[in-house]
């Protein structure tokens, strides 16, 4: 009789697939895999030990660029954690705001995962139209504060600065008519809030889309059910938080079990899974993005009707205004030795955490009383989910392990650091 | 939330607790680390380790320039005043949720710098499998009875565990491709370190 071993496969760092850079060992027995053992770290920037040598401020553009595909809900975490140790209150409005940037996100997190995980399982049409939704999203990020990406919108003690009053247009261009461009900016003629509140109105129509092309879809079905069961109390032994804990029927969310910001006040539901396998995940997210769209609806009602201050006045940590400087001394001092040299924190260390699109994500800050922290640990969500995927694909095929990686919503901007 | 701290002050004495920011802290020695957290997952249904990480705390509260350049000049780099200085270097800290009653503690423990070693939690919670590389990986923590403590983030072959404060920012080695030798060879860093950020200061 041959003798049959099992072999070793090497999966990425260079796959389409991999999320980025995931470098997977995978033991196989004939296409079983026996073993995975993902390799990270590829992506390793050392954001823990860049921001120990920088003022609190310089570090909050660290943060969009952890999890890259949700920015600022990275940003609201960390600046979470600046305003306890300050014991800083920030406006009602500028607490309406993050709540709204936040779910925005969620909305553009939920979809680049949709996108990439139907891509990576074959269906290639609806990462097309997730991206369109997305680039609307993306529209609002640049609107509020000029970068398509990387915000840095979320300050300690509120946000940069007030929604815009007018949203940006396409400009004319040899490419499209006057018509065509008319089209384009139906919805750009008011303010951005005029334009998130026609987004939250059109896109329960795009999710019934994506609905429509997935959900009863055979081979999406074939693909996803029964692959990768996680059960409650592994779940919870695992470290899962977000949707994947929820996917196993757990019914835990920062926003409703430990409110923060305004979360309080609105409405929404948890949606939760039943048998914990890729398929109630998916459901568990798409139902999210529902969930998501109307809380934006929600605070879109109430930023319109209650216009203020979207920054503290506490110009030790946020800037005095511009125009006060120009005849003010004590505003200029202020502007100064905050640009400068930042504040200072009291000495002593902060858990803080949100609810990211992809779990819980954490900022523990120890501070020595310097105007720089003196540890900072960043609990991303990725990172005891991708832990988990030794678990999670044995016994399943290699071509389980694509479905797995698209189900965990790994990016590595955050698992690596 | 307030049941927690009595149940916790009545068993772990009021000593060893602190409130600080509305977040519990549990203090345990290293040795008794393995029976005090099978104690809070089985009794106090702290059944998700969330985050584990260590901290090294050579430089904690002190001044990294020098501010006595003149004498008229106001001083503001001073050291950290009152209580700065840890008994030990290394601290290894764990973040614990109990998803069933809706509460968080932090449990922090000091290893010595000699033998930076630790009983291992991984037979208690799952999760902290890969926490426990991490903090070896950047942090030089020994996890005793981990199976498998291999460095996870950093490259292969690295030398040195590059969150301990005396690592240097601009790290030790740098690498670059040889025309000569044809492959990849790693050589000490050539740049300087170069302070271009403001300086520590405390009020």
């Amino acid at each position: 009789m041959a003798e049959i071993r099992n072999y070793t496969l090497n999966f990425g760092p260079q796959h389409p697939a991999a999320h980025g850079v995931l470098r997977l060992i995978l033991e196989i027995d004939g296409e079983v895999i026996e073993h995975a053992d993902p390799h990270i770290g590829l992506l390793h920037r050392g954001t823990e030990k860049l921001a120990e040598s920088k003022p609190y401020n310089h570090s909050i553009g660290y943060m969009d660029r952890l999890d890259y595909v949700s920015m600022m809900c990275n940003e609201h975490a960390y600046v979470l954690a600046i305003e306890a140790m300050l014991g800083l209150e920030i406006p009602e409005r500028a607490k309406y705001i993050r709540v709204l940037f936040d779910e925005i996100t969620r909305i553009l997190n939920h979809l680049m995962w949709l996108g990439t995980h139907a891509l990576d399982v074959g269906a290639m049409s609806i990462f097309l139209y997730a991206f369109r939704e997305r680039e609307k999203l993306i529209d609002c990020y640049e609107a509020v504060s000029g970068s398509r990406m990387h915000a840095t919108y979320y300050r300690p003690g509120g946000v940069y600065r007030d929604l815009p009053d007018e949203m940006p247009q396409y400009l004319e261009s040899n490419f499209r008519s006057a018509k065509e461009l008319a089209a384009m900016n139906a919805n750009r003629q008011g303010s951005l809030l005029d334009f998130i509140a026609d987004f939250a109105a059109e896109f329960p129509k795009s999710i019934k889309q994506y609905d429509d092309l997935l959900t009863d879809n055979r081979i999406w079905k074939q693909r996803l059910v029964n692959i990768g069961i996680v059960s409650k109390n592994r779940a919870k032994q695992l470290g899962f938080t977000g949707p994947m804990l929820r996917g196993s029927g757990v019914a835990w969310d920062l926003r409703k079990n430990q409110p923060y910001e305004v979360y309080e006040k609105l409405e929404f539901e948890i949606p939760v899974g039943v048998t914990g396998d890729s398929y109630d995940r998916y459901l568990v997210r798409m139902e999210e993005m529902r969930q998501s769209n109307h809380l934006i609806e929600q605070c879109v009602e109430w930023l319109q009707s209650n216009p203020g201050a979207v920054m503290s006045d506490d110009h030790k940590v946020a800037p005095p205004e511009r125009l006060a400087m120009k005849d003010d001394m004590e505003s200029l001092i202020h502007h100064f030795k905050l640009f400068t040299e930042g504040y200072c924190l009291p000495a002593g260390e902060v858990y803080r955490a949100i609810e990211h699109p992809k779990g819980e994500f954490g900022v523990y800050l120890i501070s020595d009383g310097a105007n720089k922290p003196y540890r900072i640990k960043i609990r991303a969500p990725g990172f005891p989910h991708l832990a988990a995927m030794n678990e999670m694909a044995r016994g399943h095929m290699l071509s389980d392990v694509v479905t797995i990686i698209g189900t965990q919503d790994i990016v590595f901007g955050e698992i690596d650091r | 939330m307030s049941d927690l701290k009595t149940q916790l002050i009545e068993e772990f004495s009021e000593q060893n607790l602190v409130e600080d920011f509305g977040d519990l802290t549990l203090s345990v020695e290293a040795k008794n680390i393995v029976k005090t957290c099978l104690r809070l997952r089985d009794f106090y249904n702290f059944d998700t380790l969330i985050d584990l990480c260590g901290v090294d705390y050579l430089t904690y509260g002190q001044s990294d320039w020098d501010s006595n350049a003149s004498s008229s000049g106001f001083s503001r780099a001073r050291d950290l005043q009152g209580e700065s200085r840890h008994q030990q270097r290394f601290a290894v800290v764990y973040h614990l949720l109990s998803v069933r009653q809706n509460y968080r503690l932090r449990l922090k423990t000091y290893v010595d710098e000699a033998s930076p070693i630790i009983k291992s939690v991984t037979k208690i919670w799952t999760s902290a499998d890969w926490y426990e590389r991490e903090a070896f990986d950047l942090m030089g923590i020994l996890f005793e009875n981990h199976n498998d403590l291999r460095r996870i983030l950093t490259d292969y072959g690295f030398v040195g565990h590059p969150l301990r404060k005396d690592f240097p920012m601009i790290g030790e080695v740098e690498m670059r491709f040889d025309e000569k030798l044809g492959r990849v060879i790693y050589e000490s860093v050539s740049i300087e370190e170069n302070v271009s950020v403001p300086r520590v200061i405390r009020k």
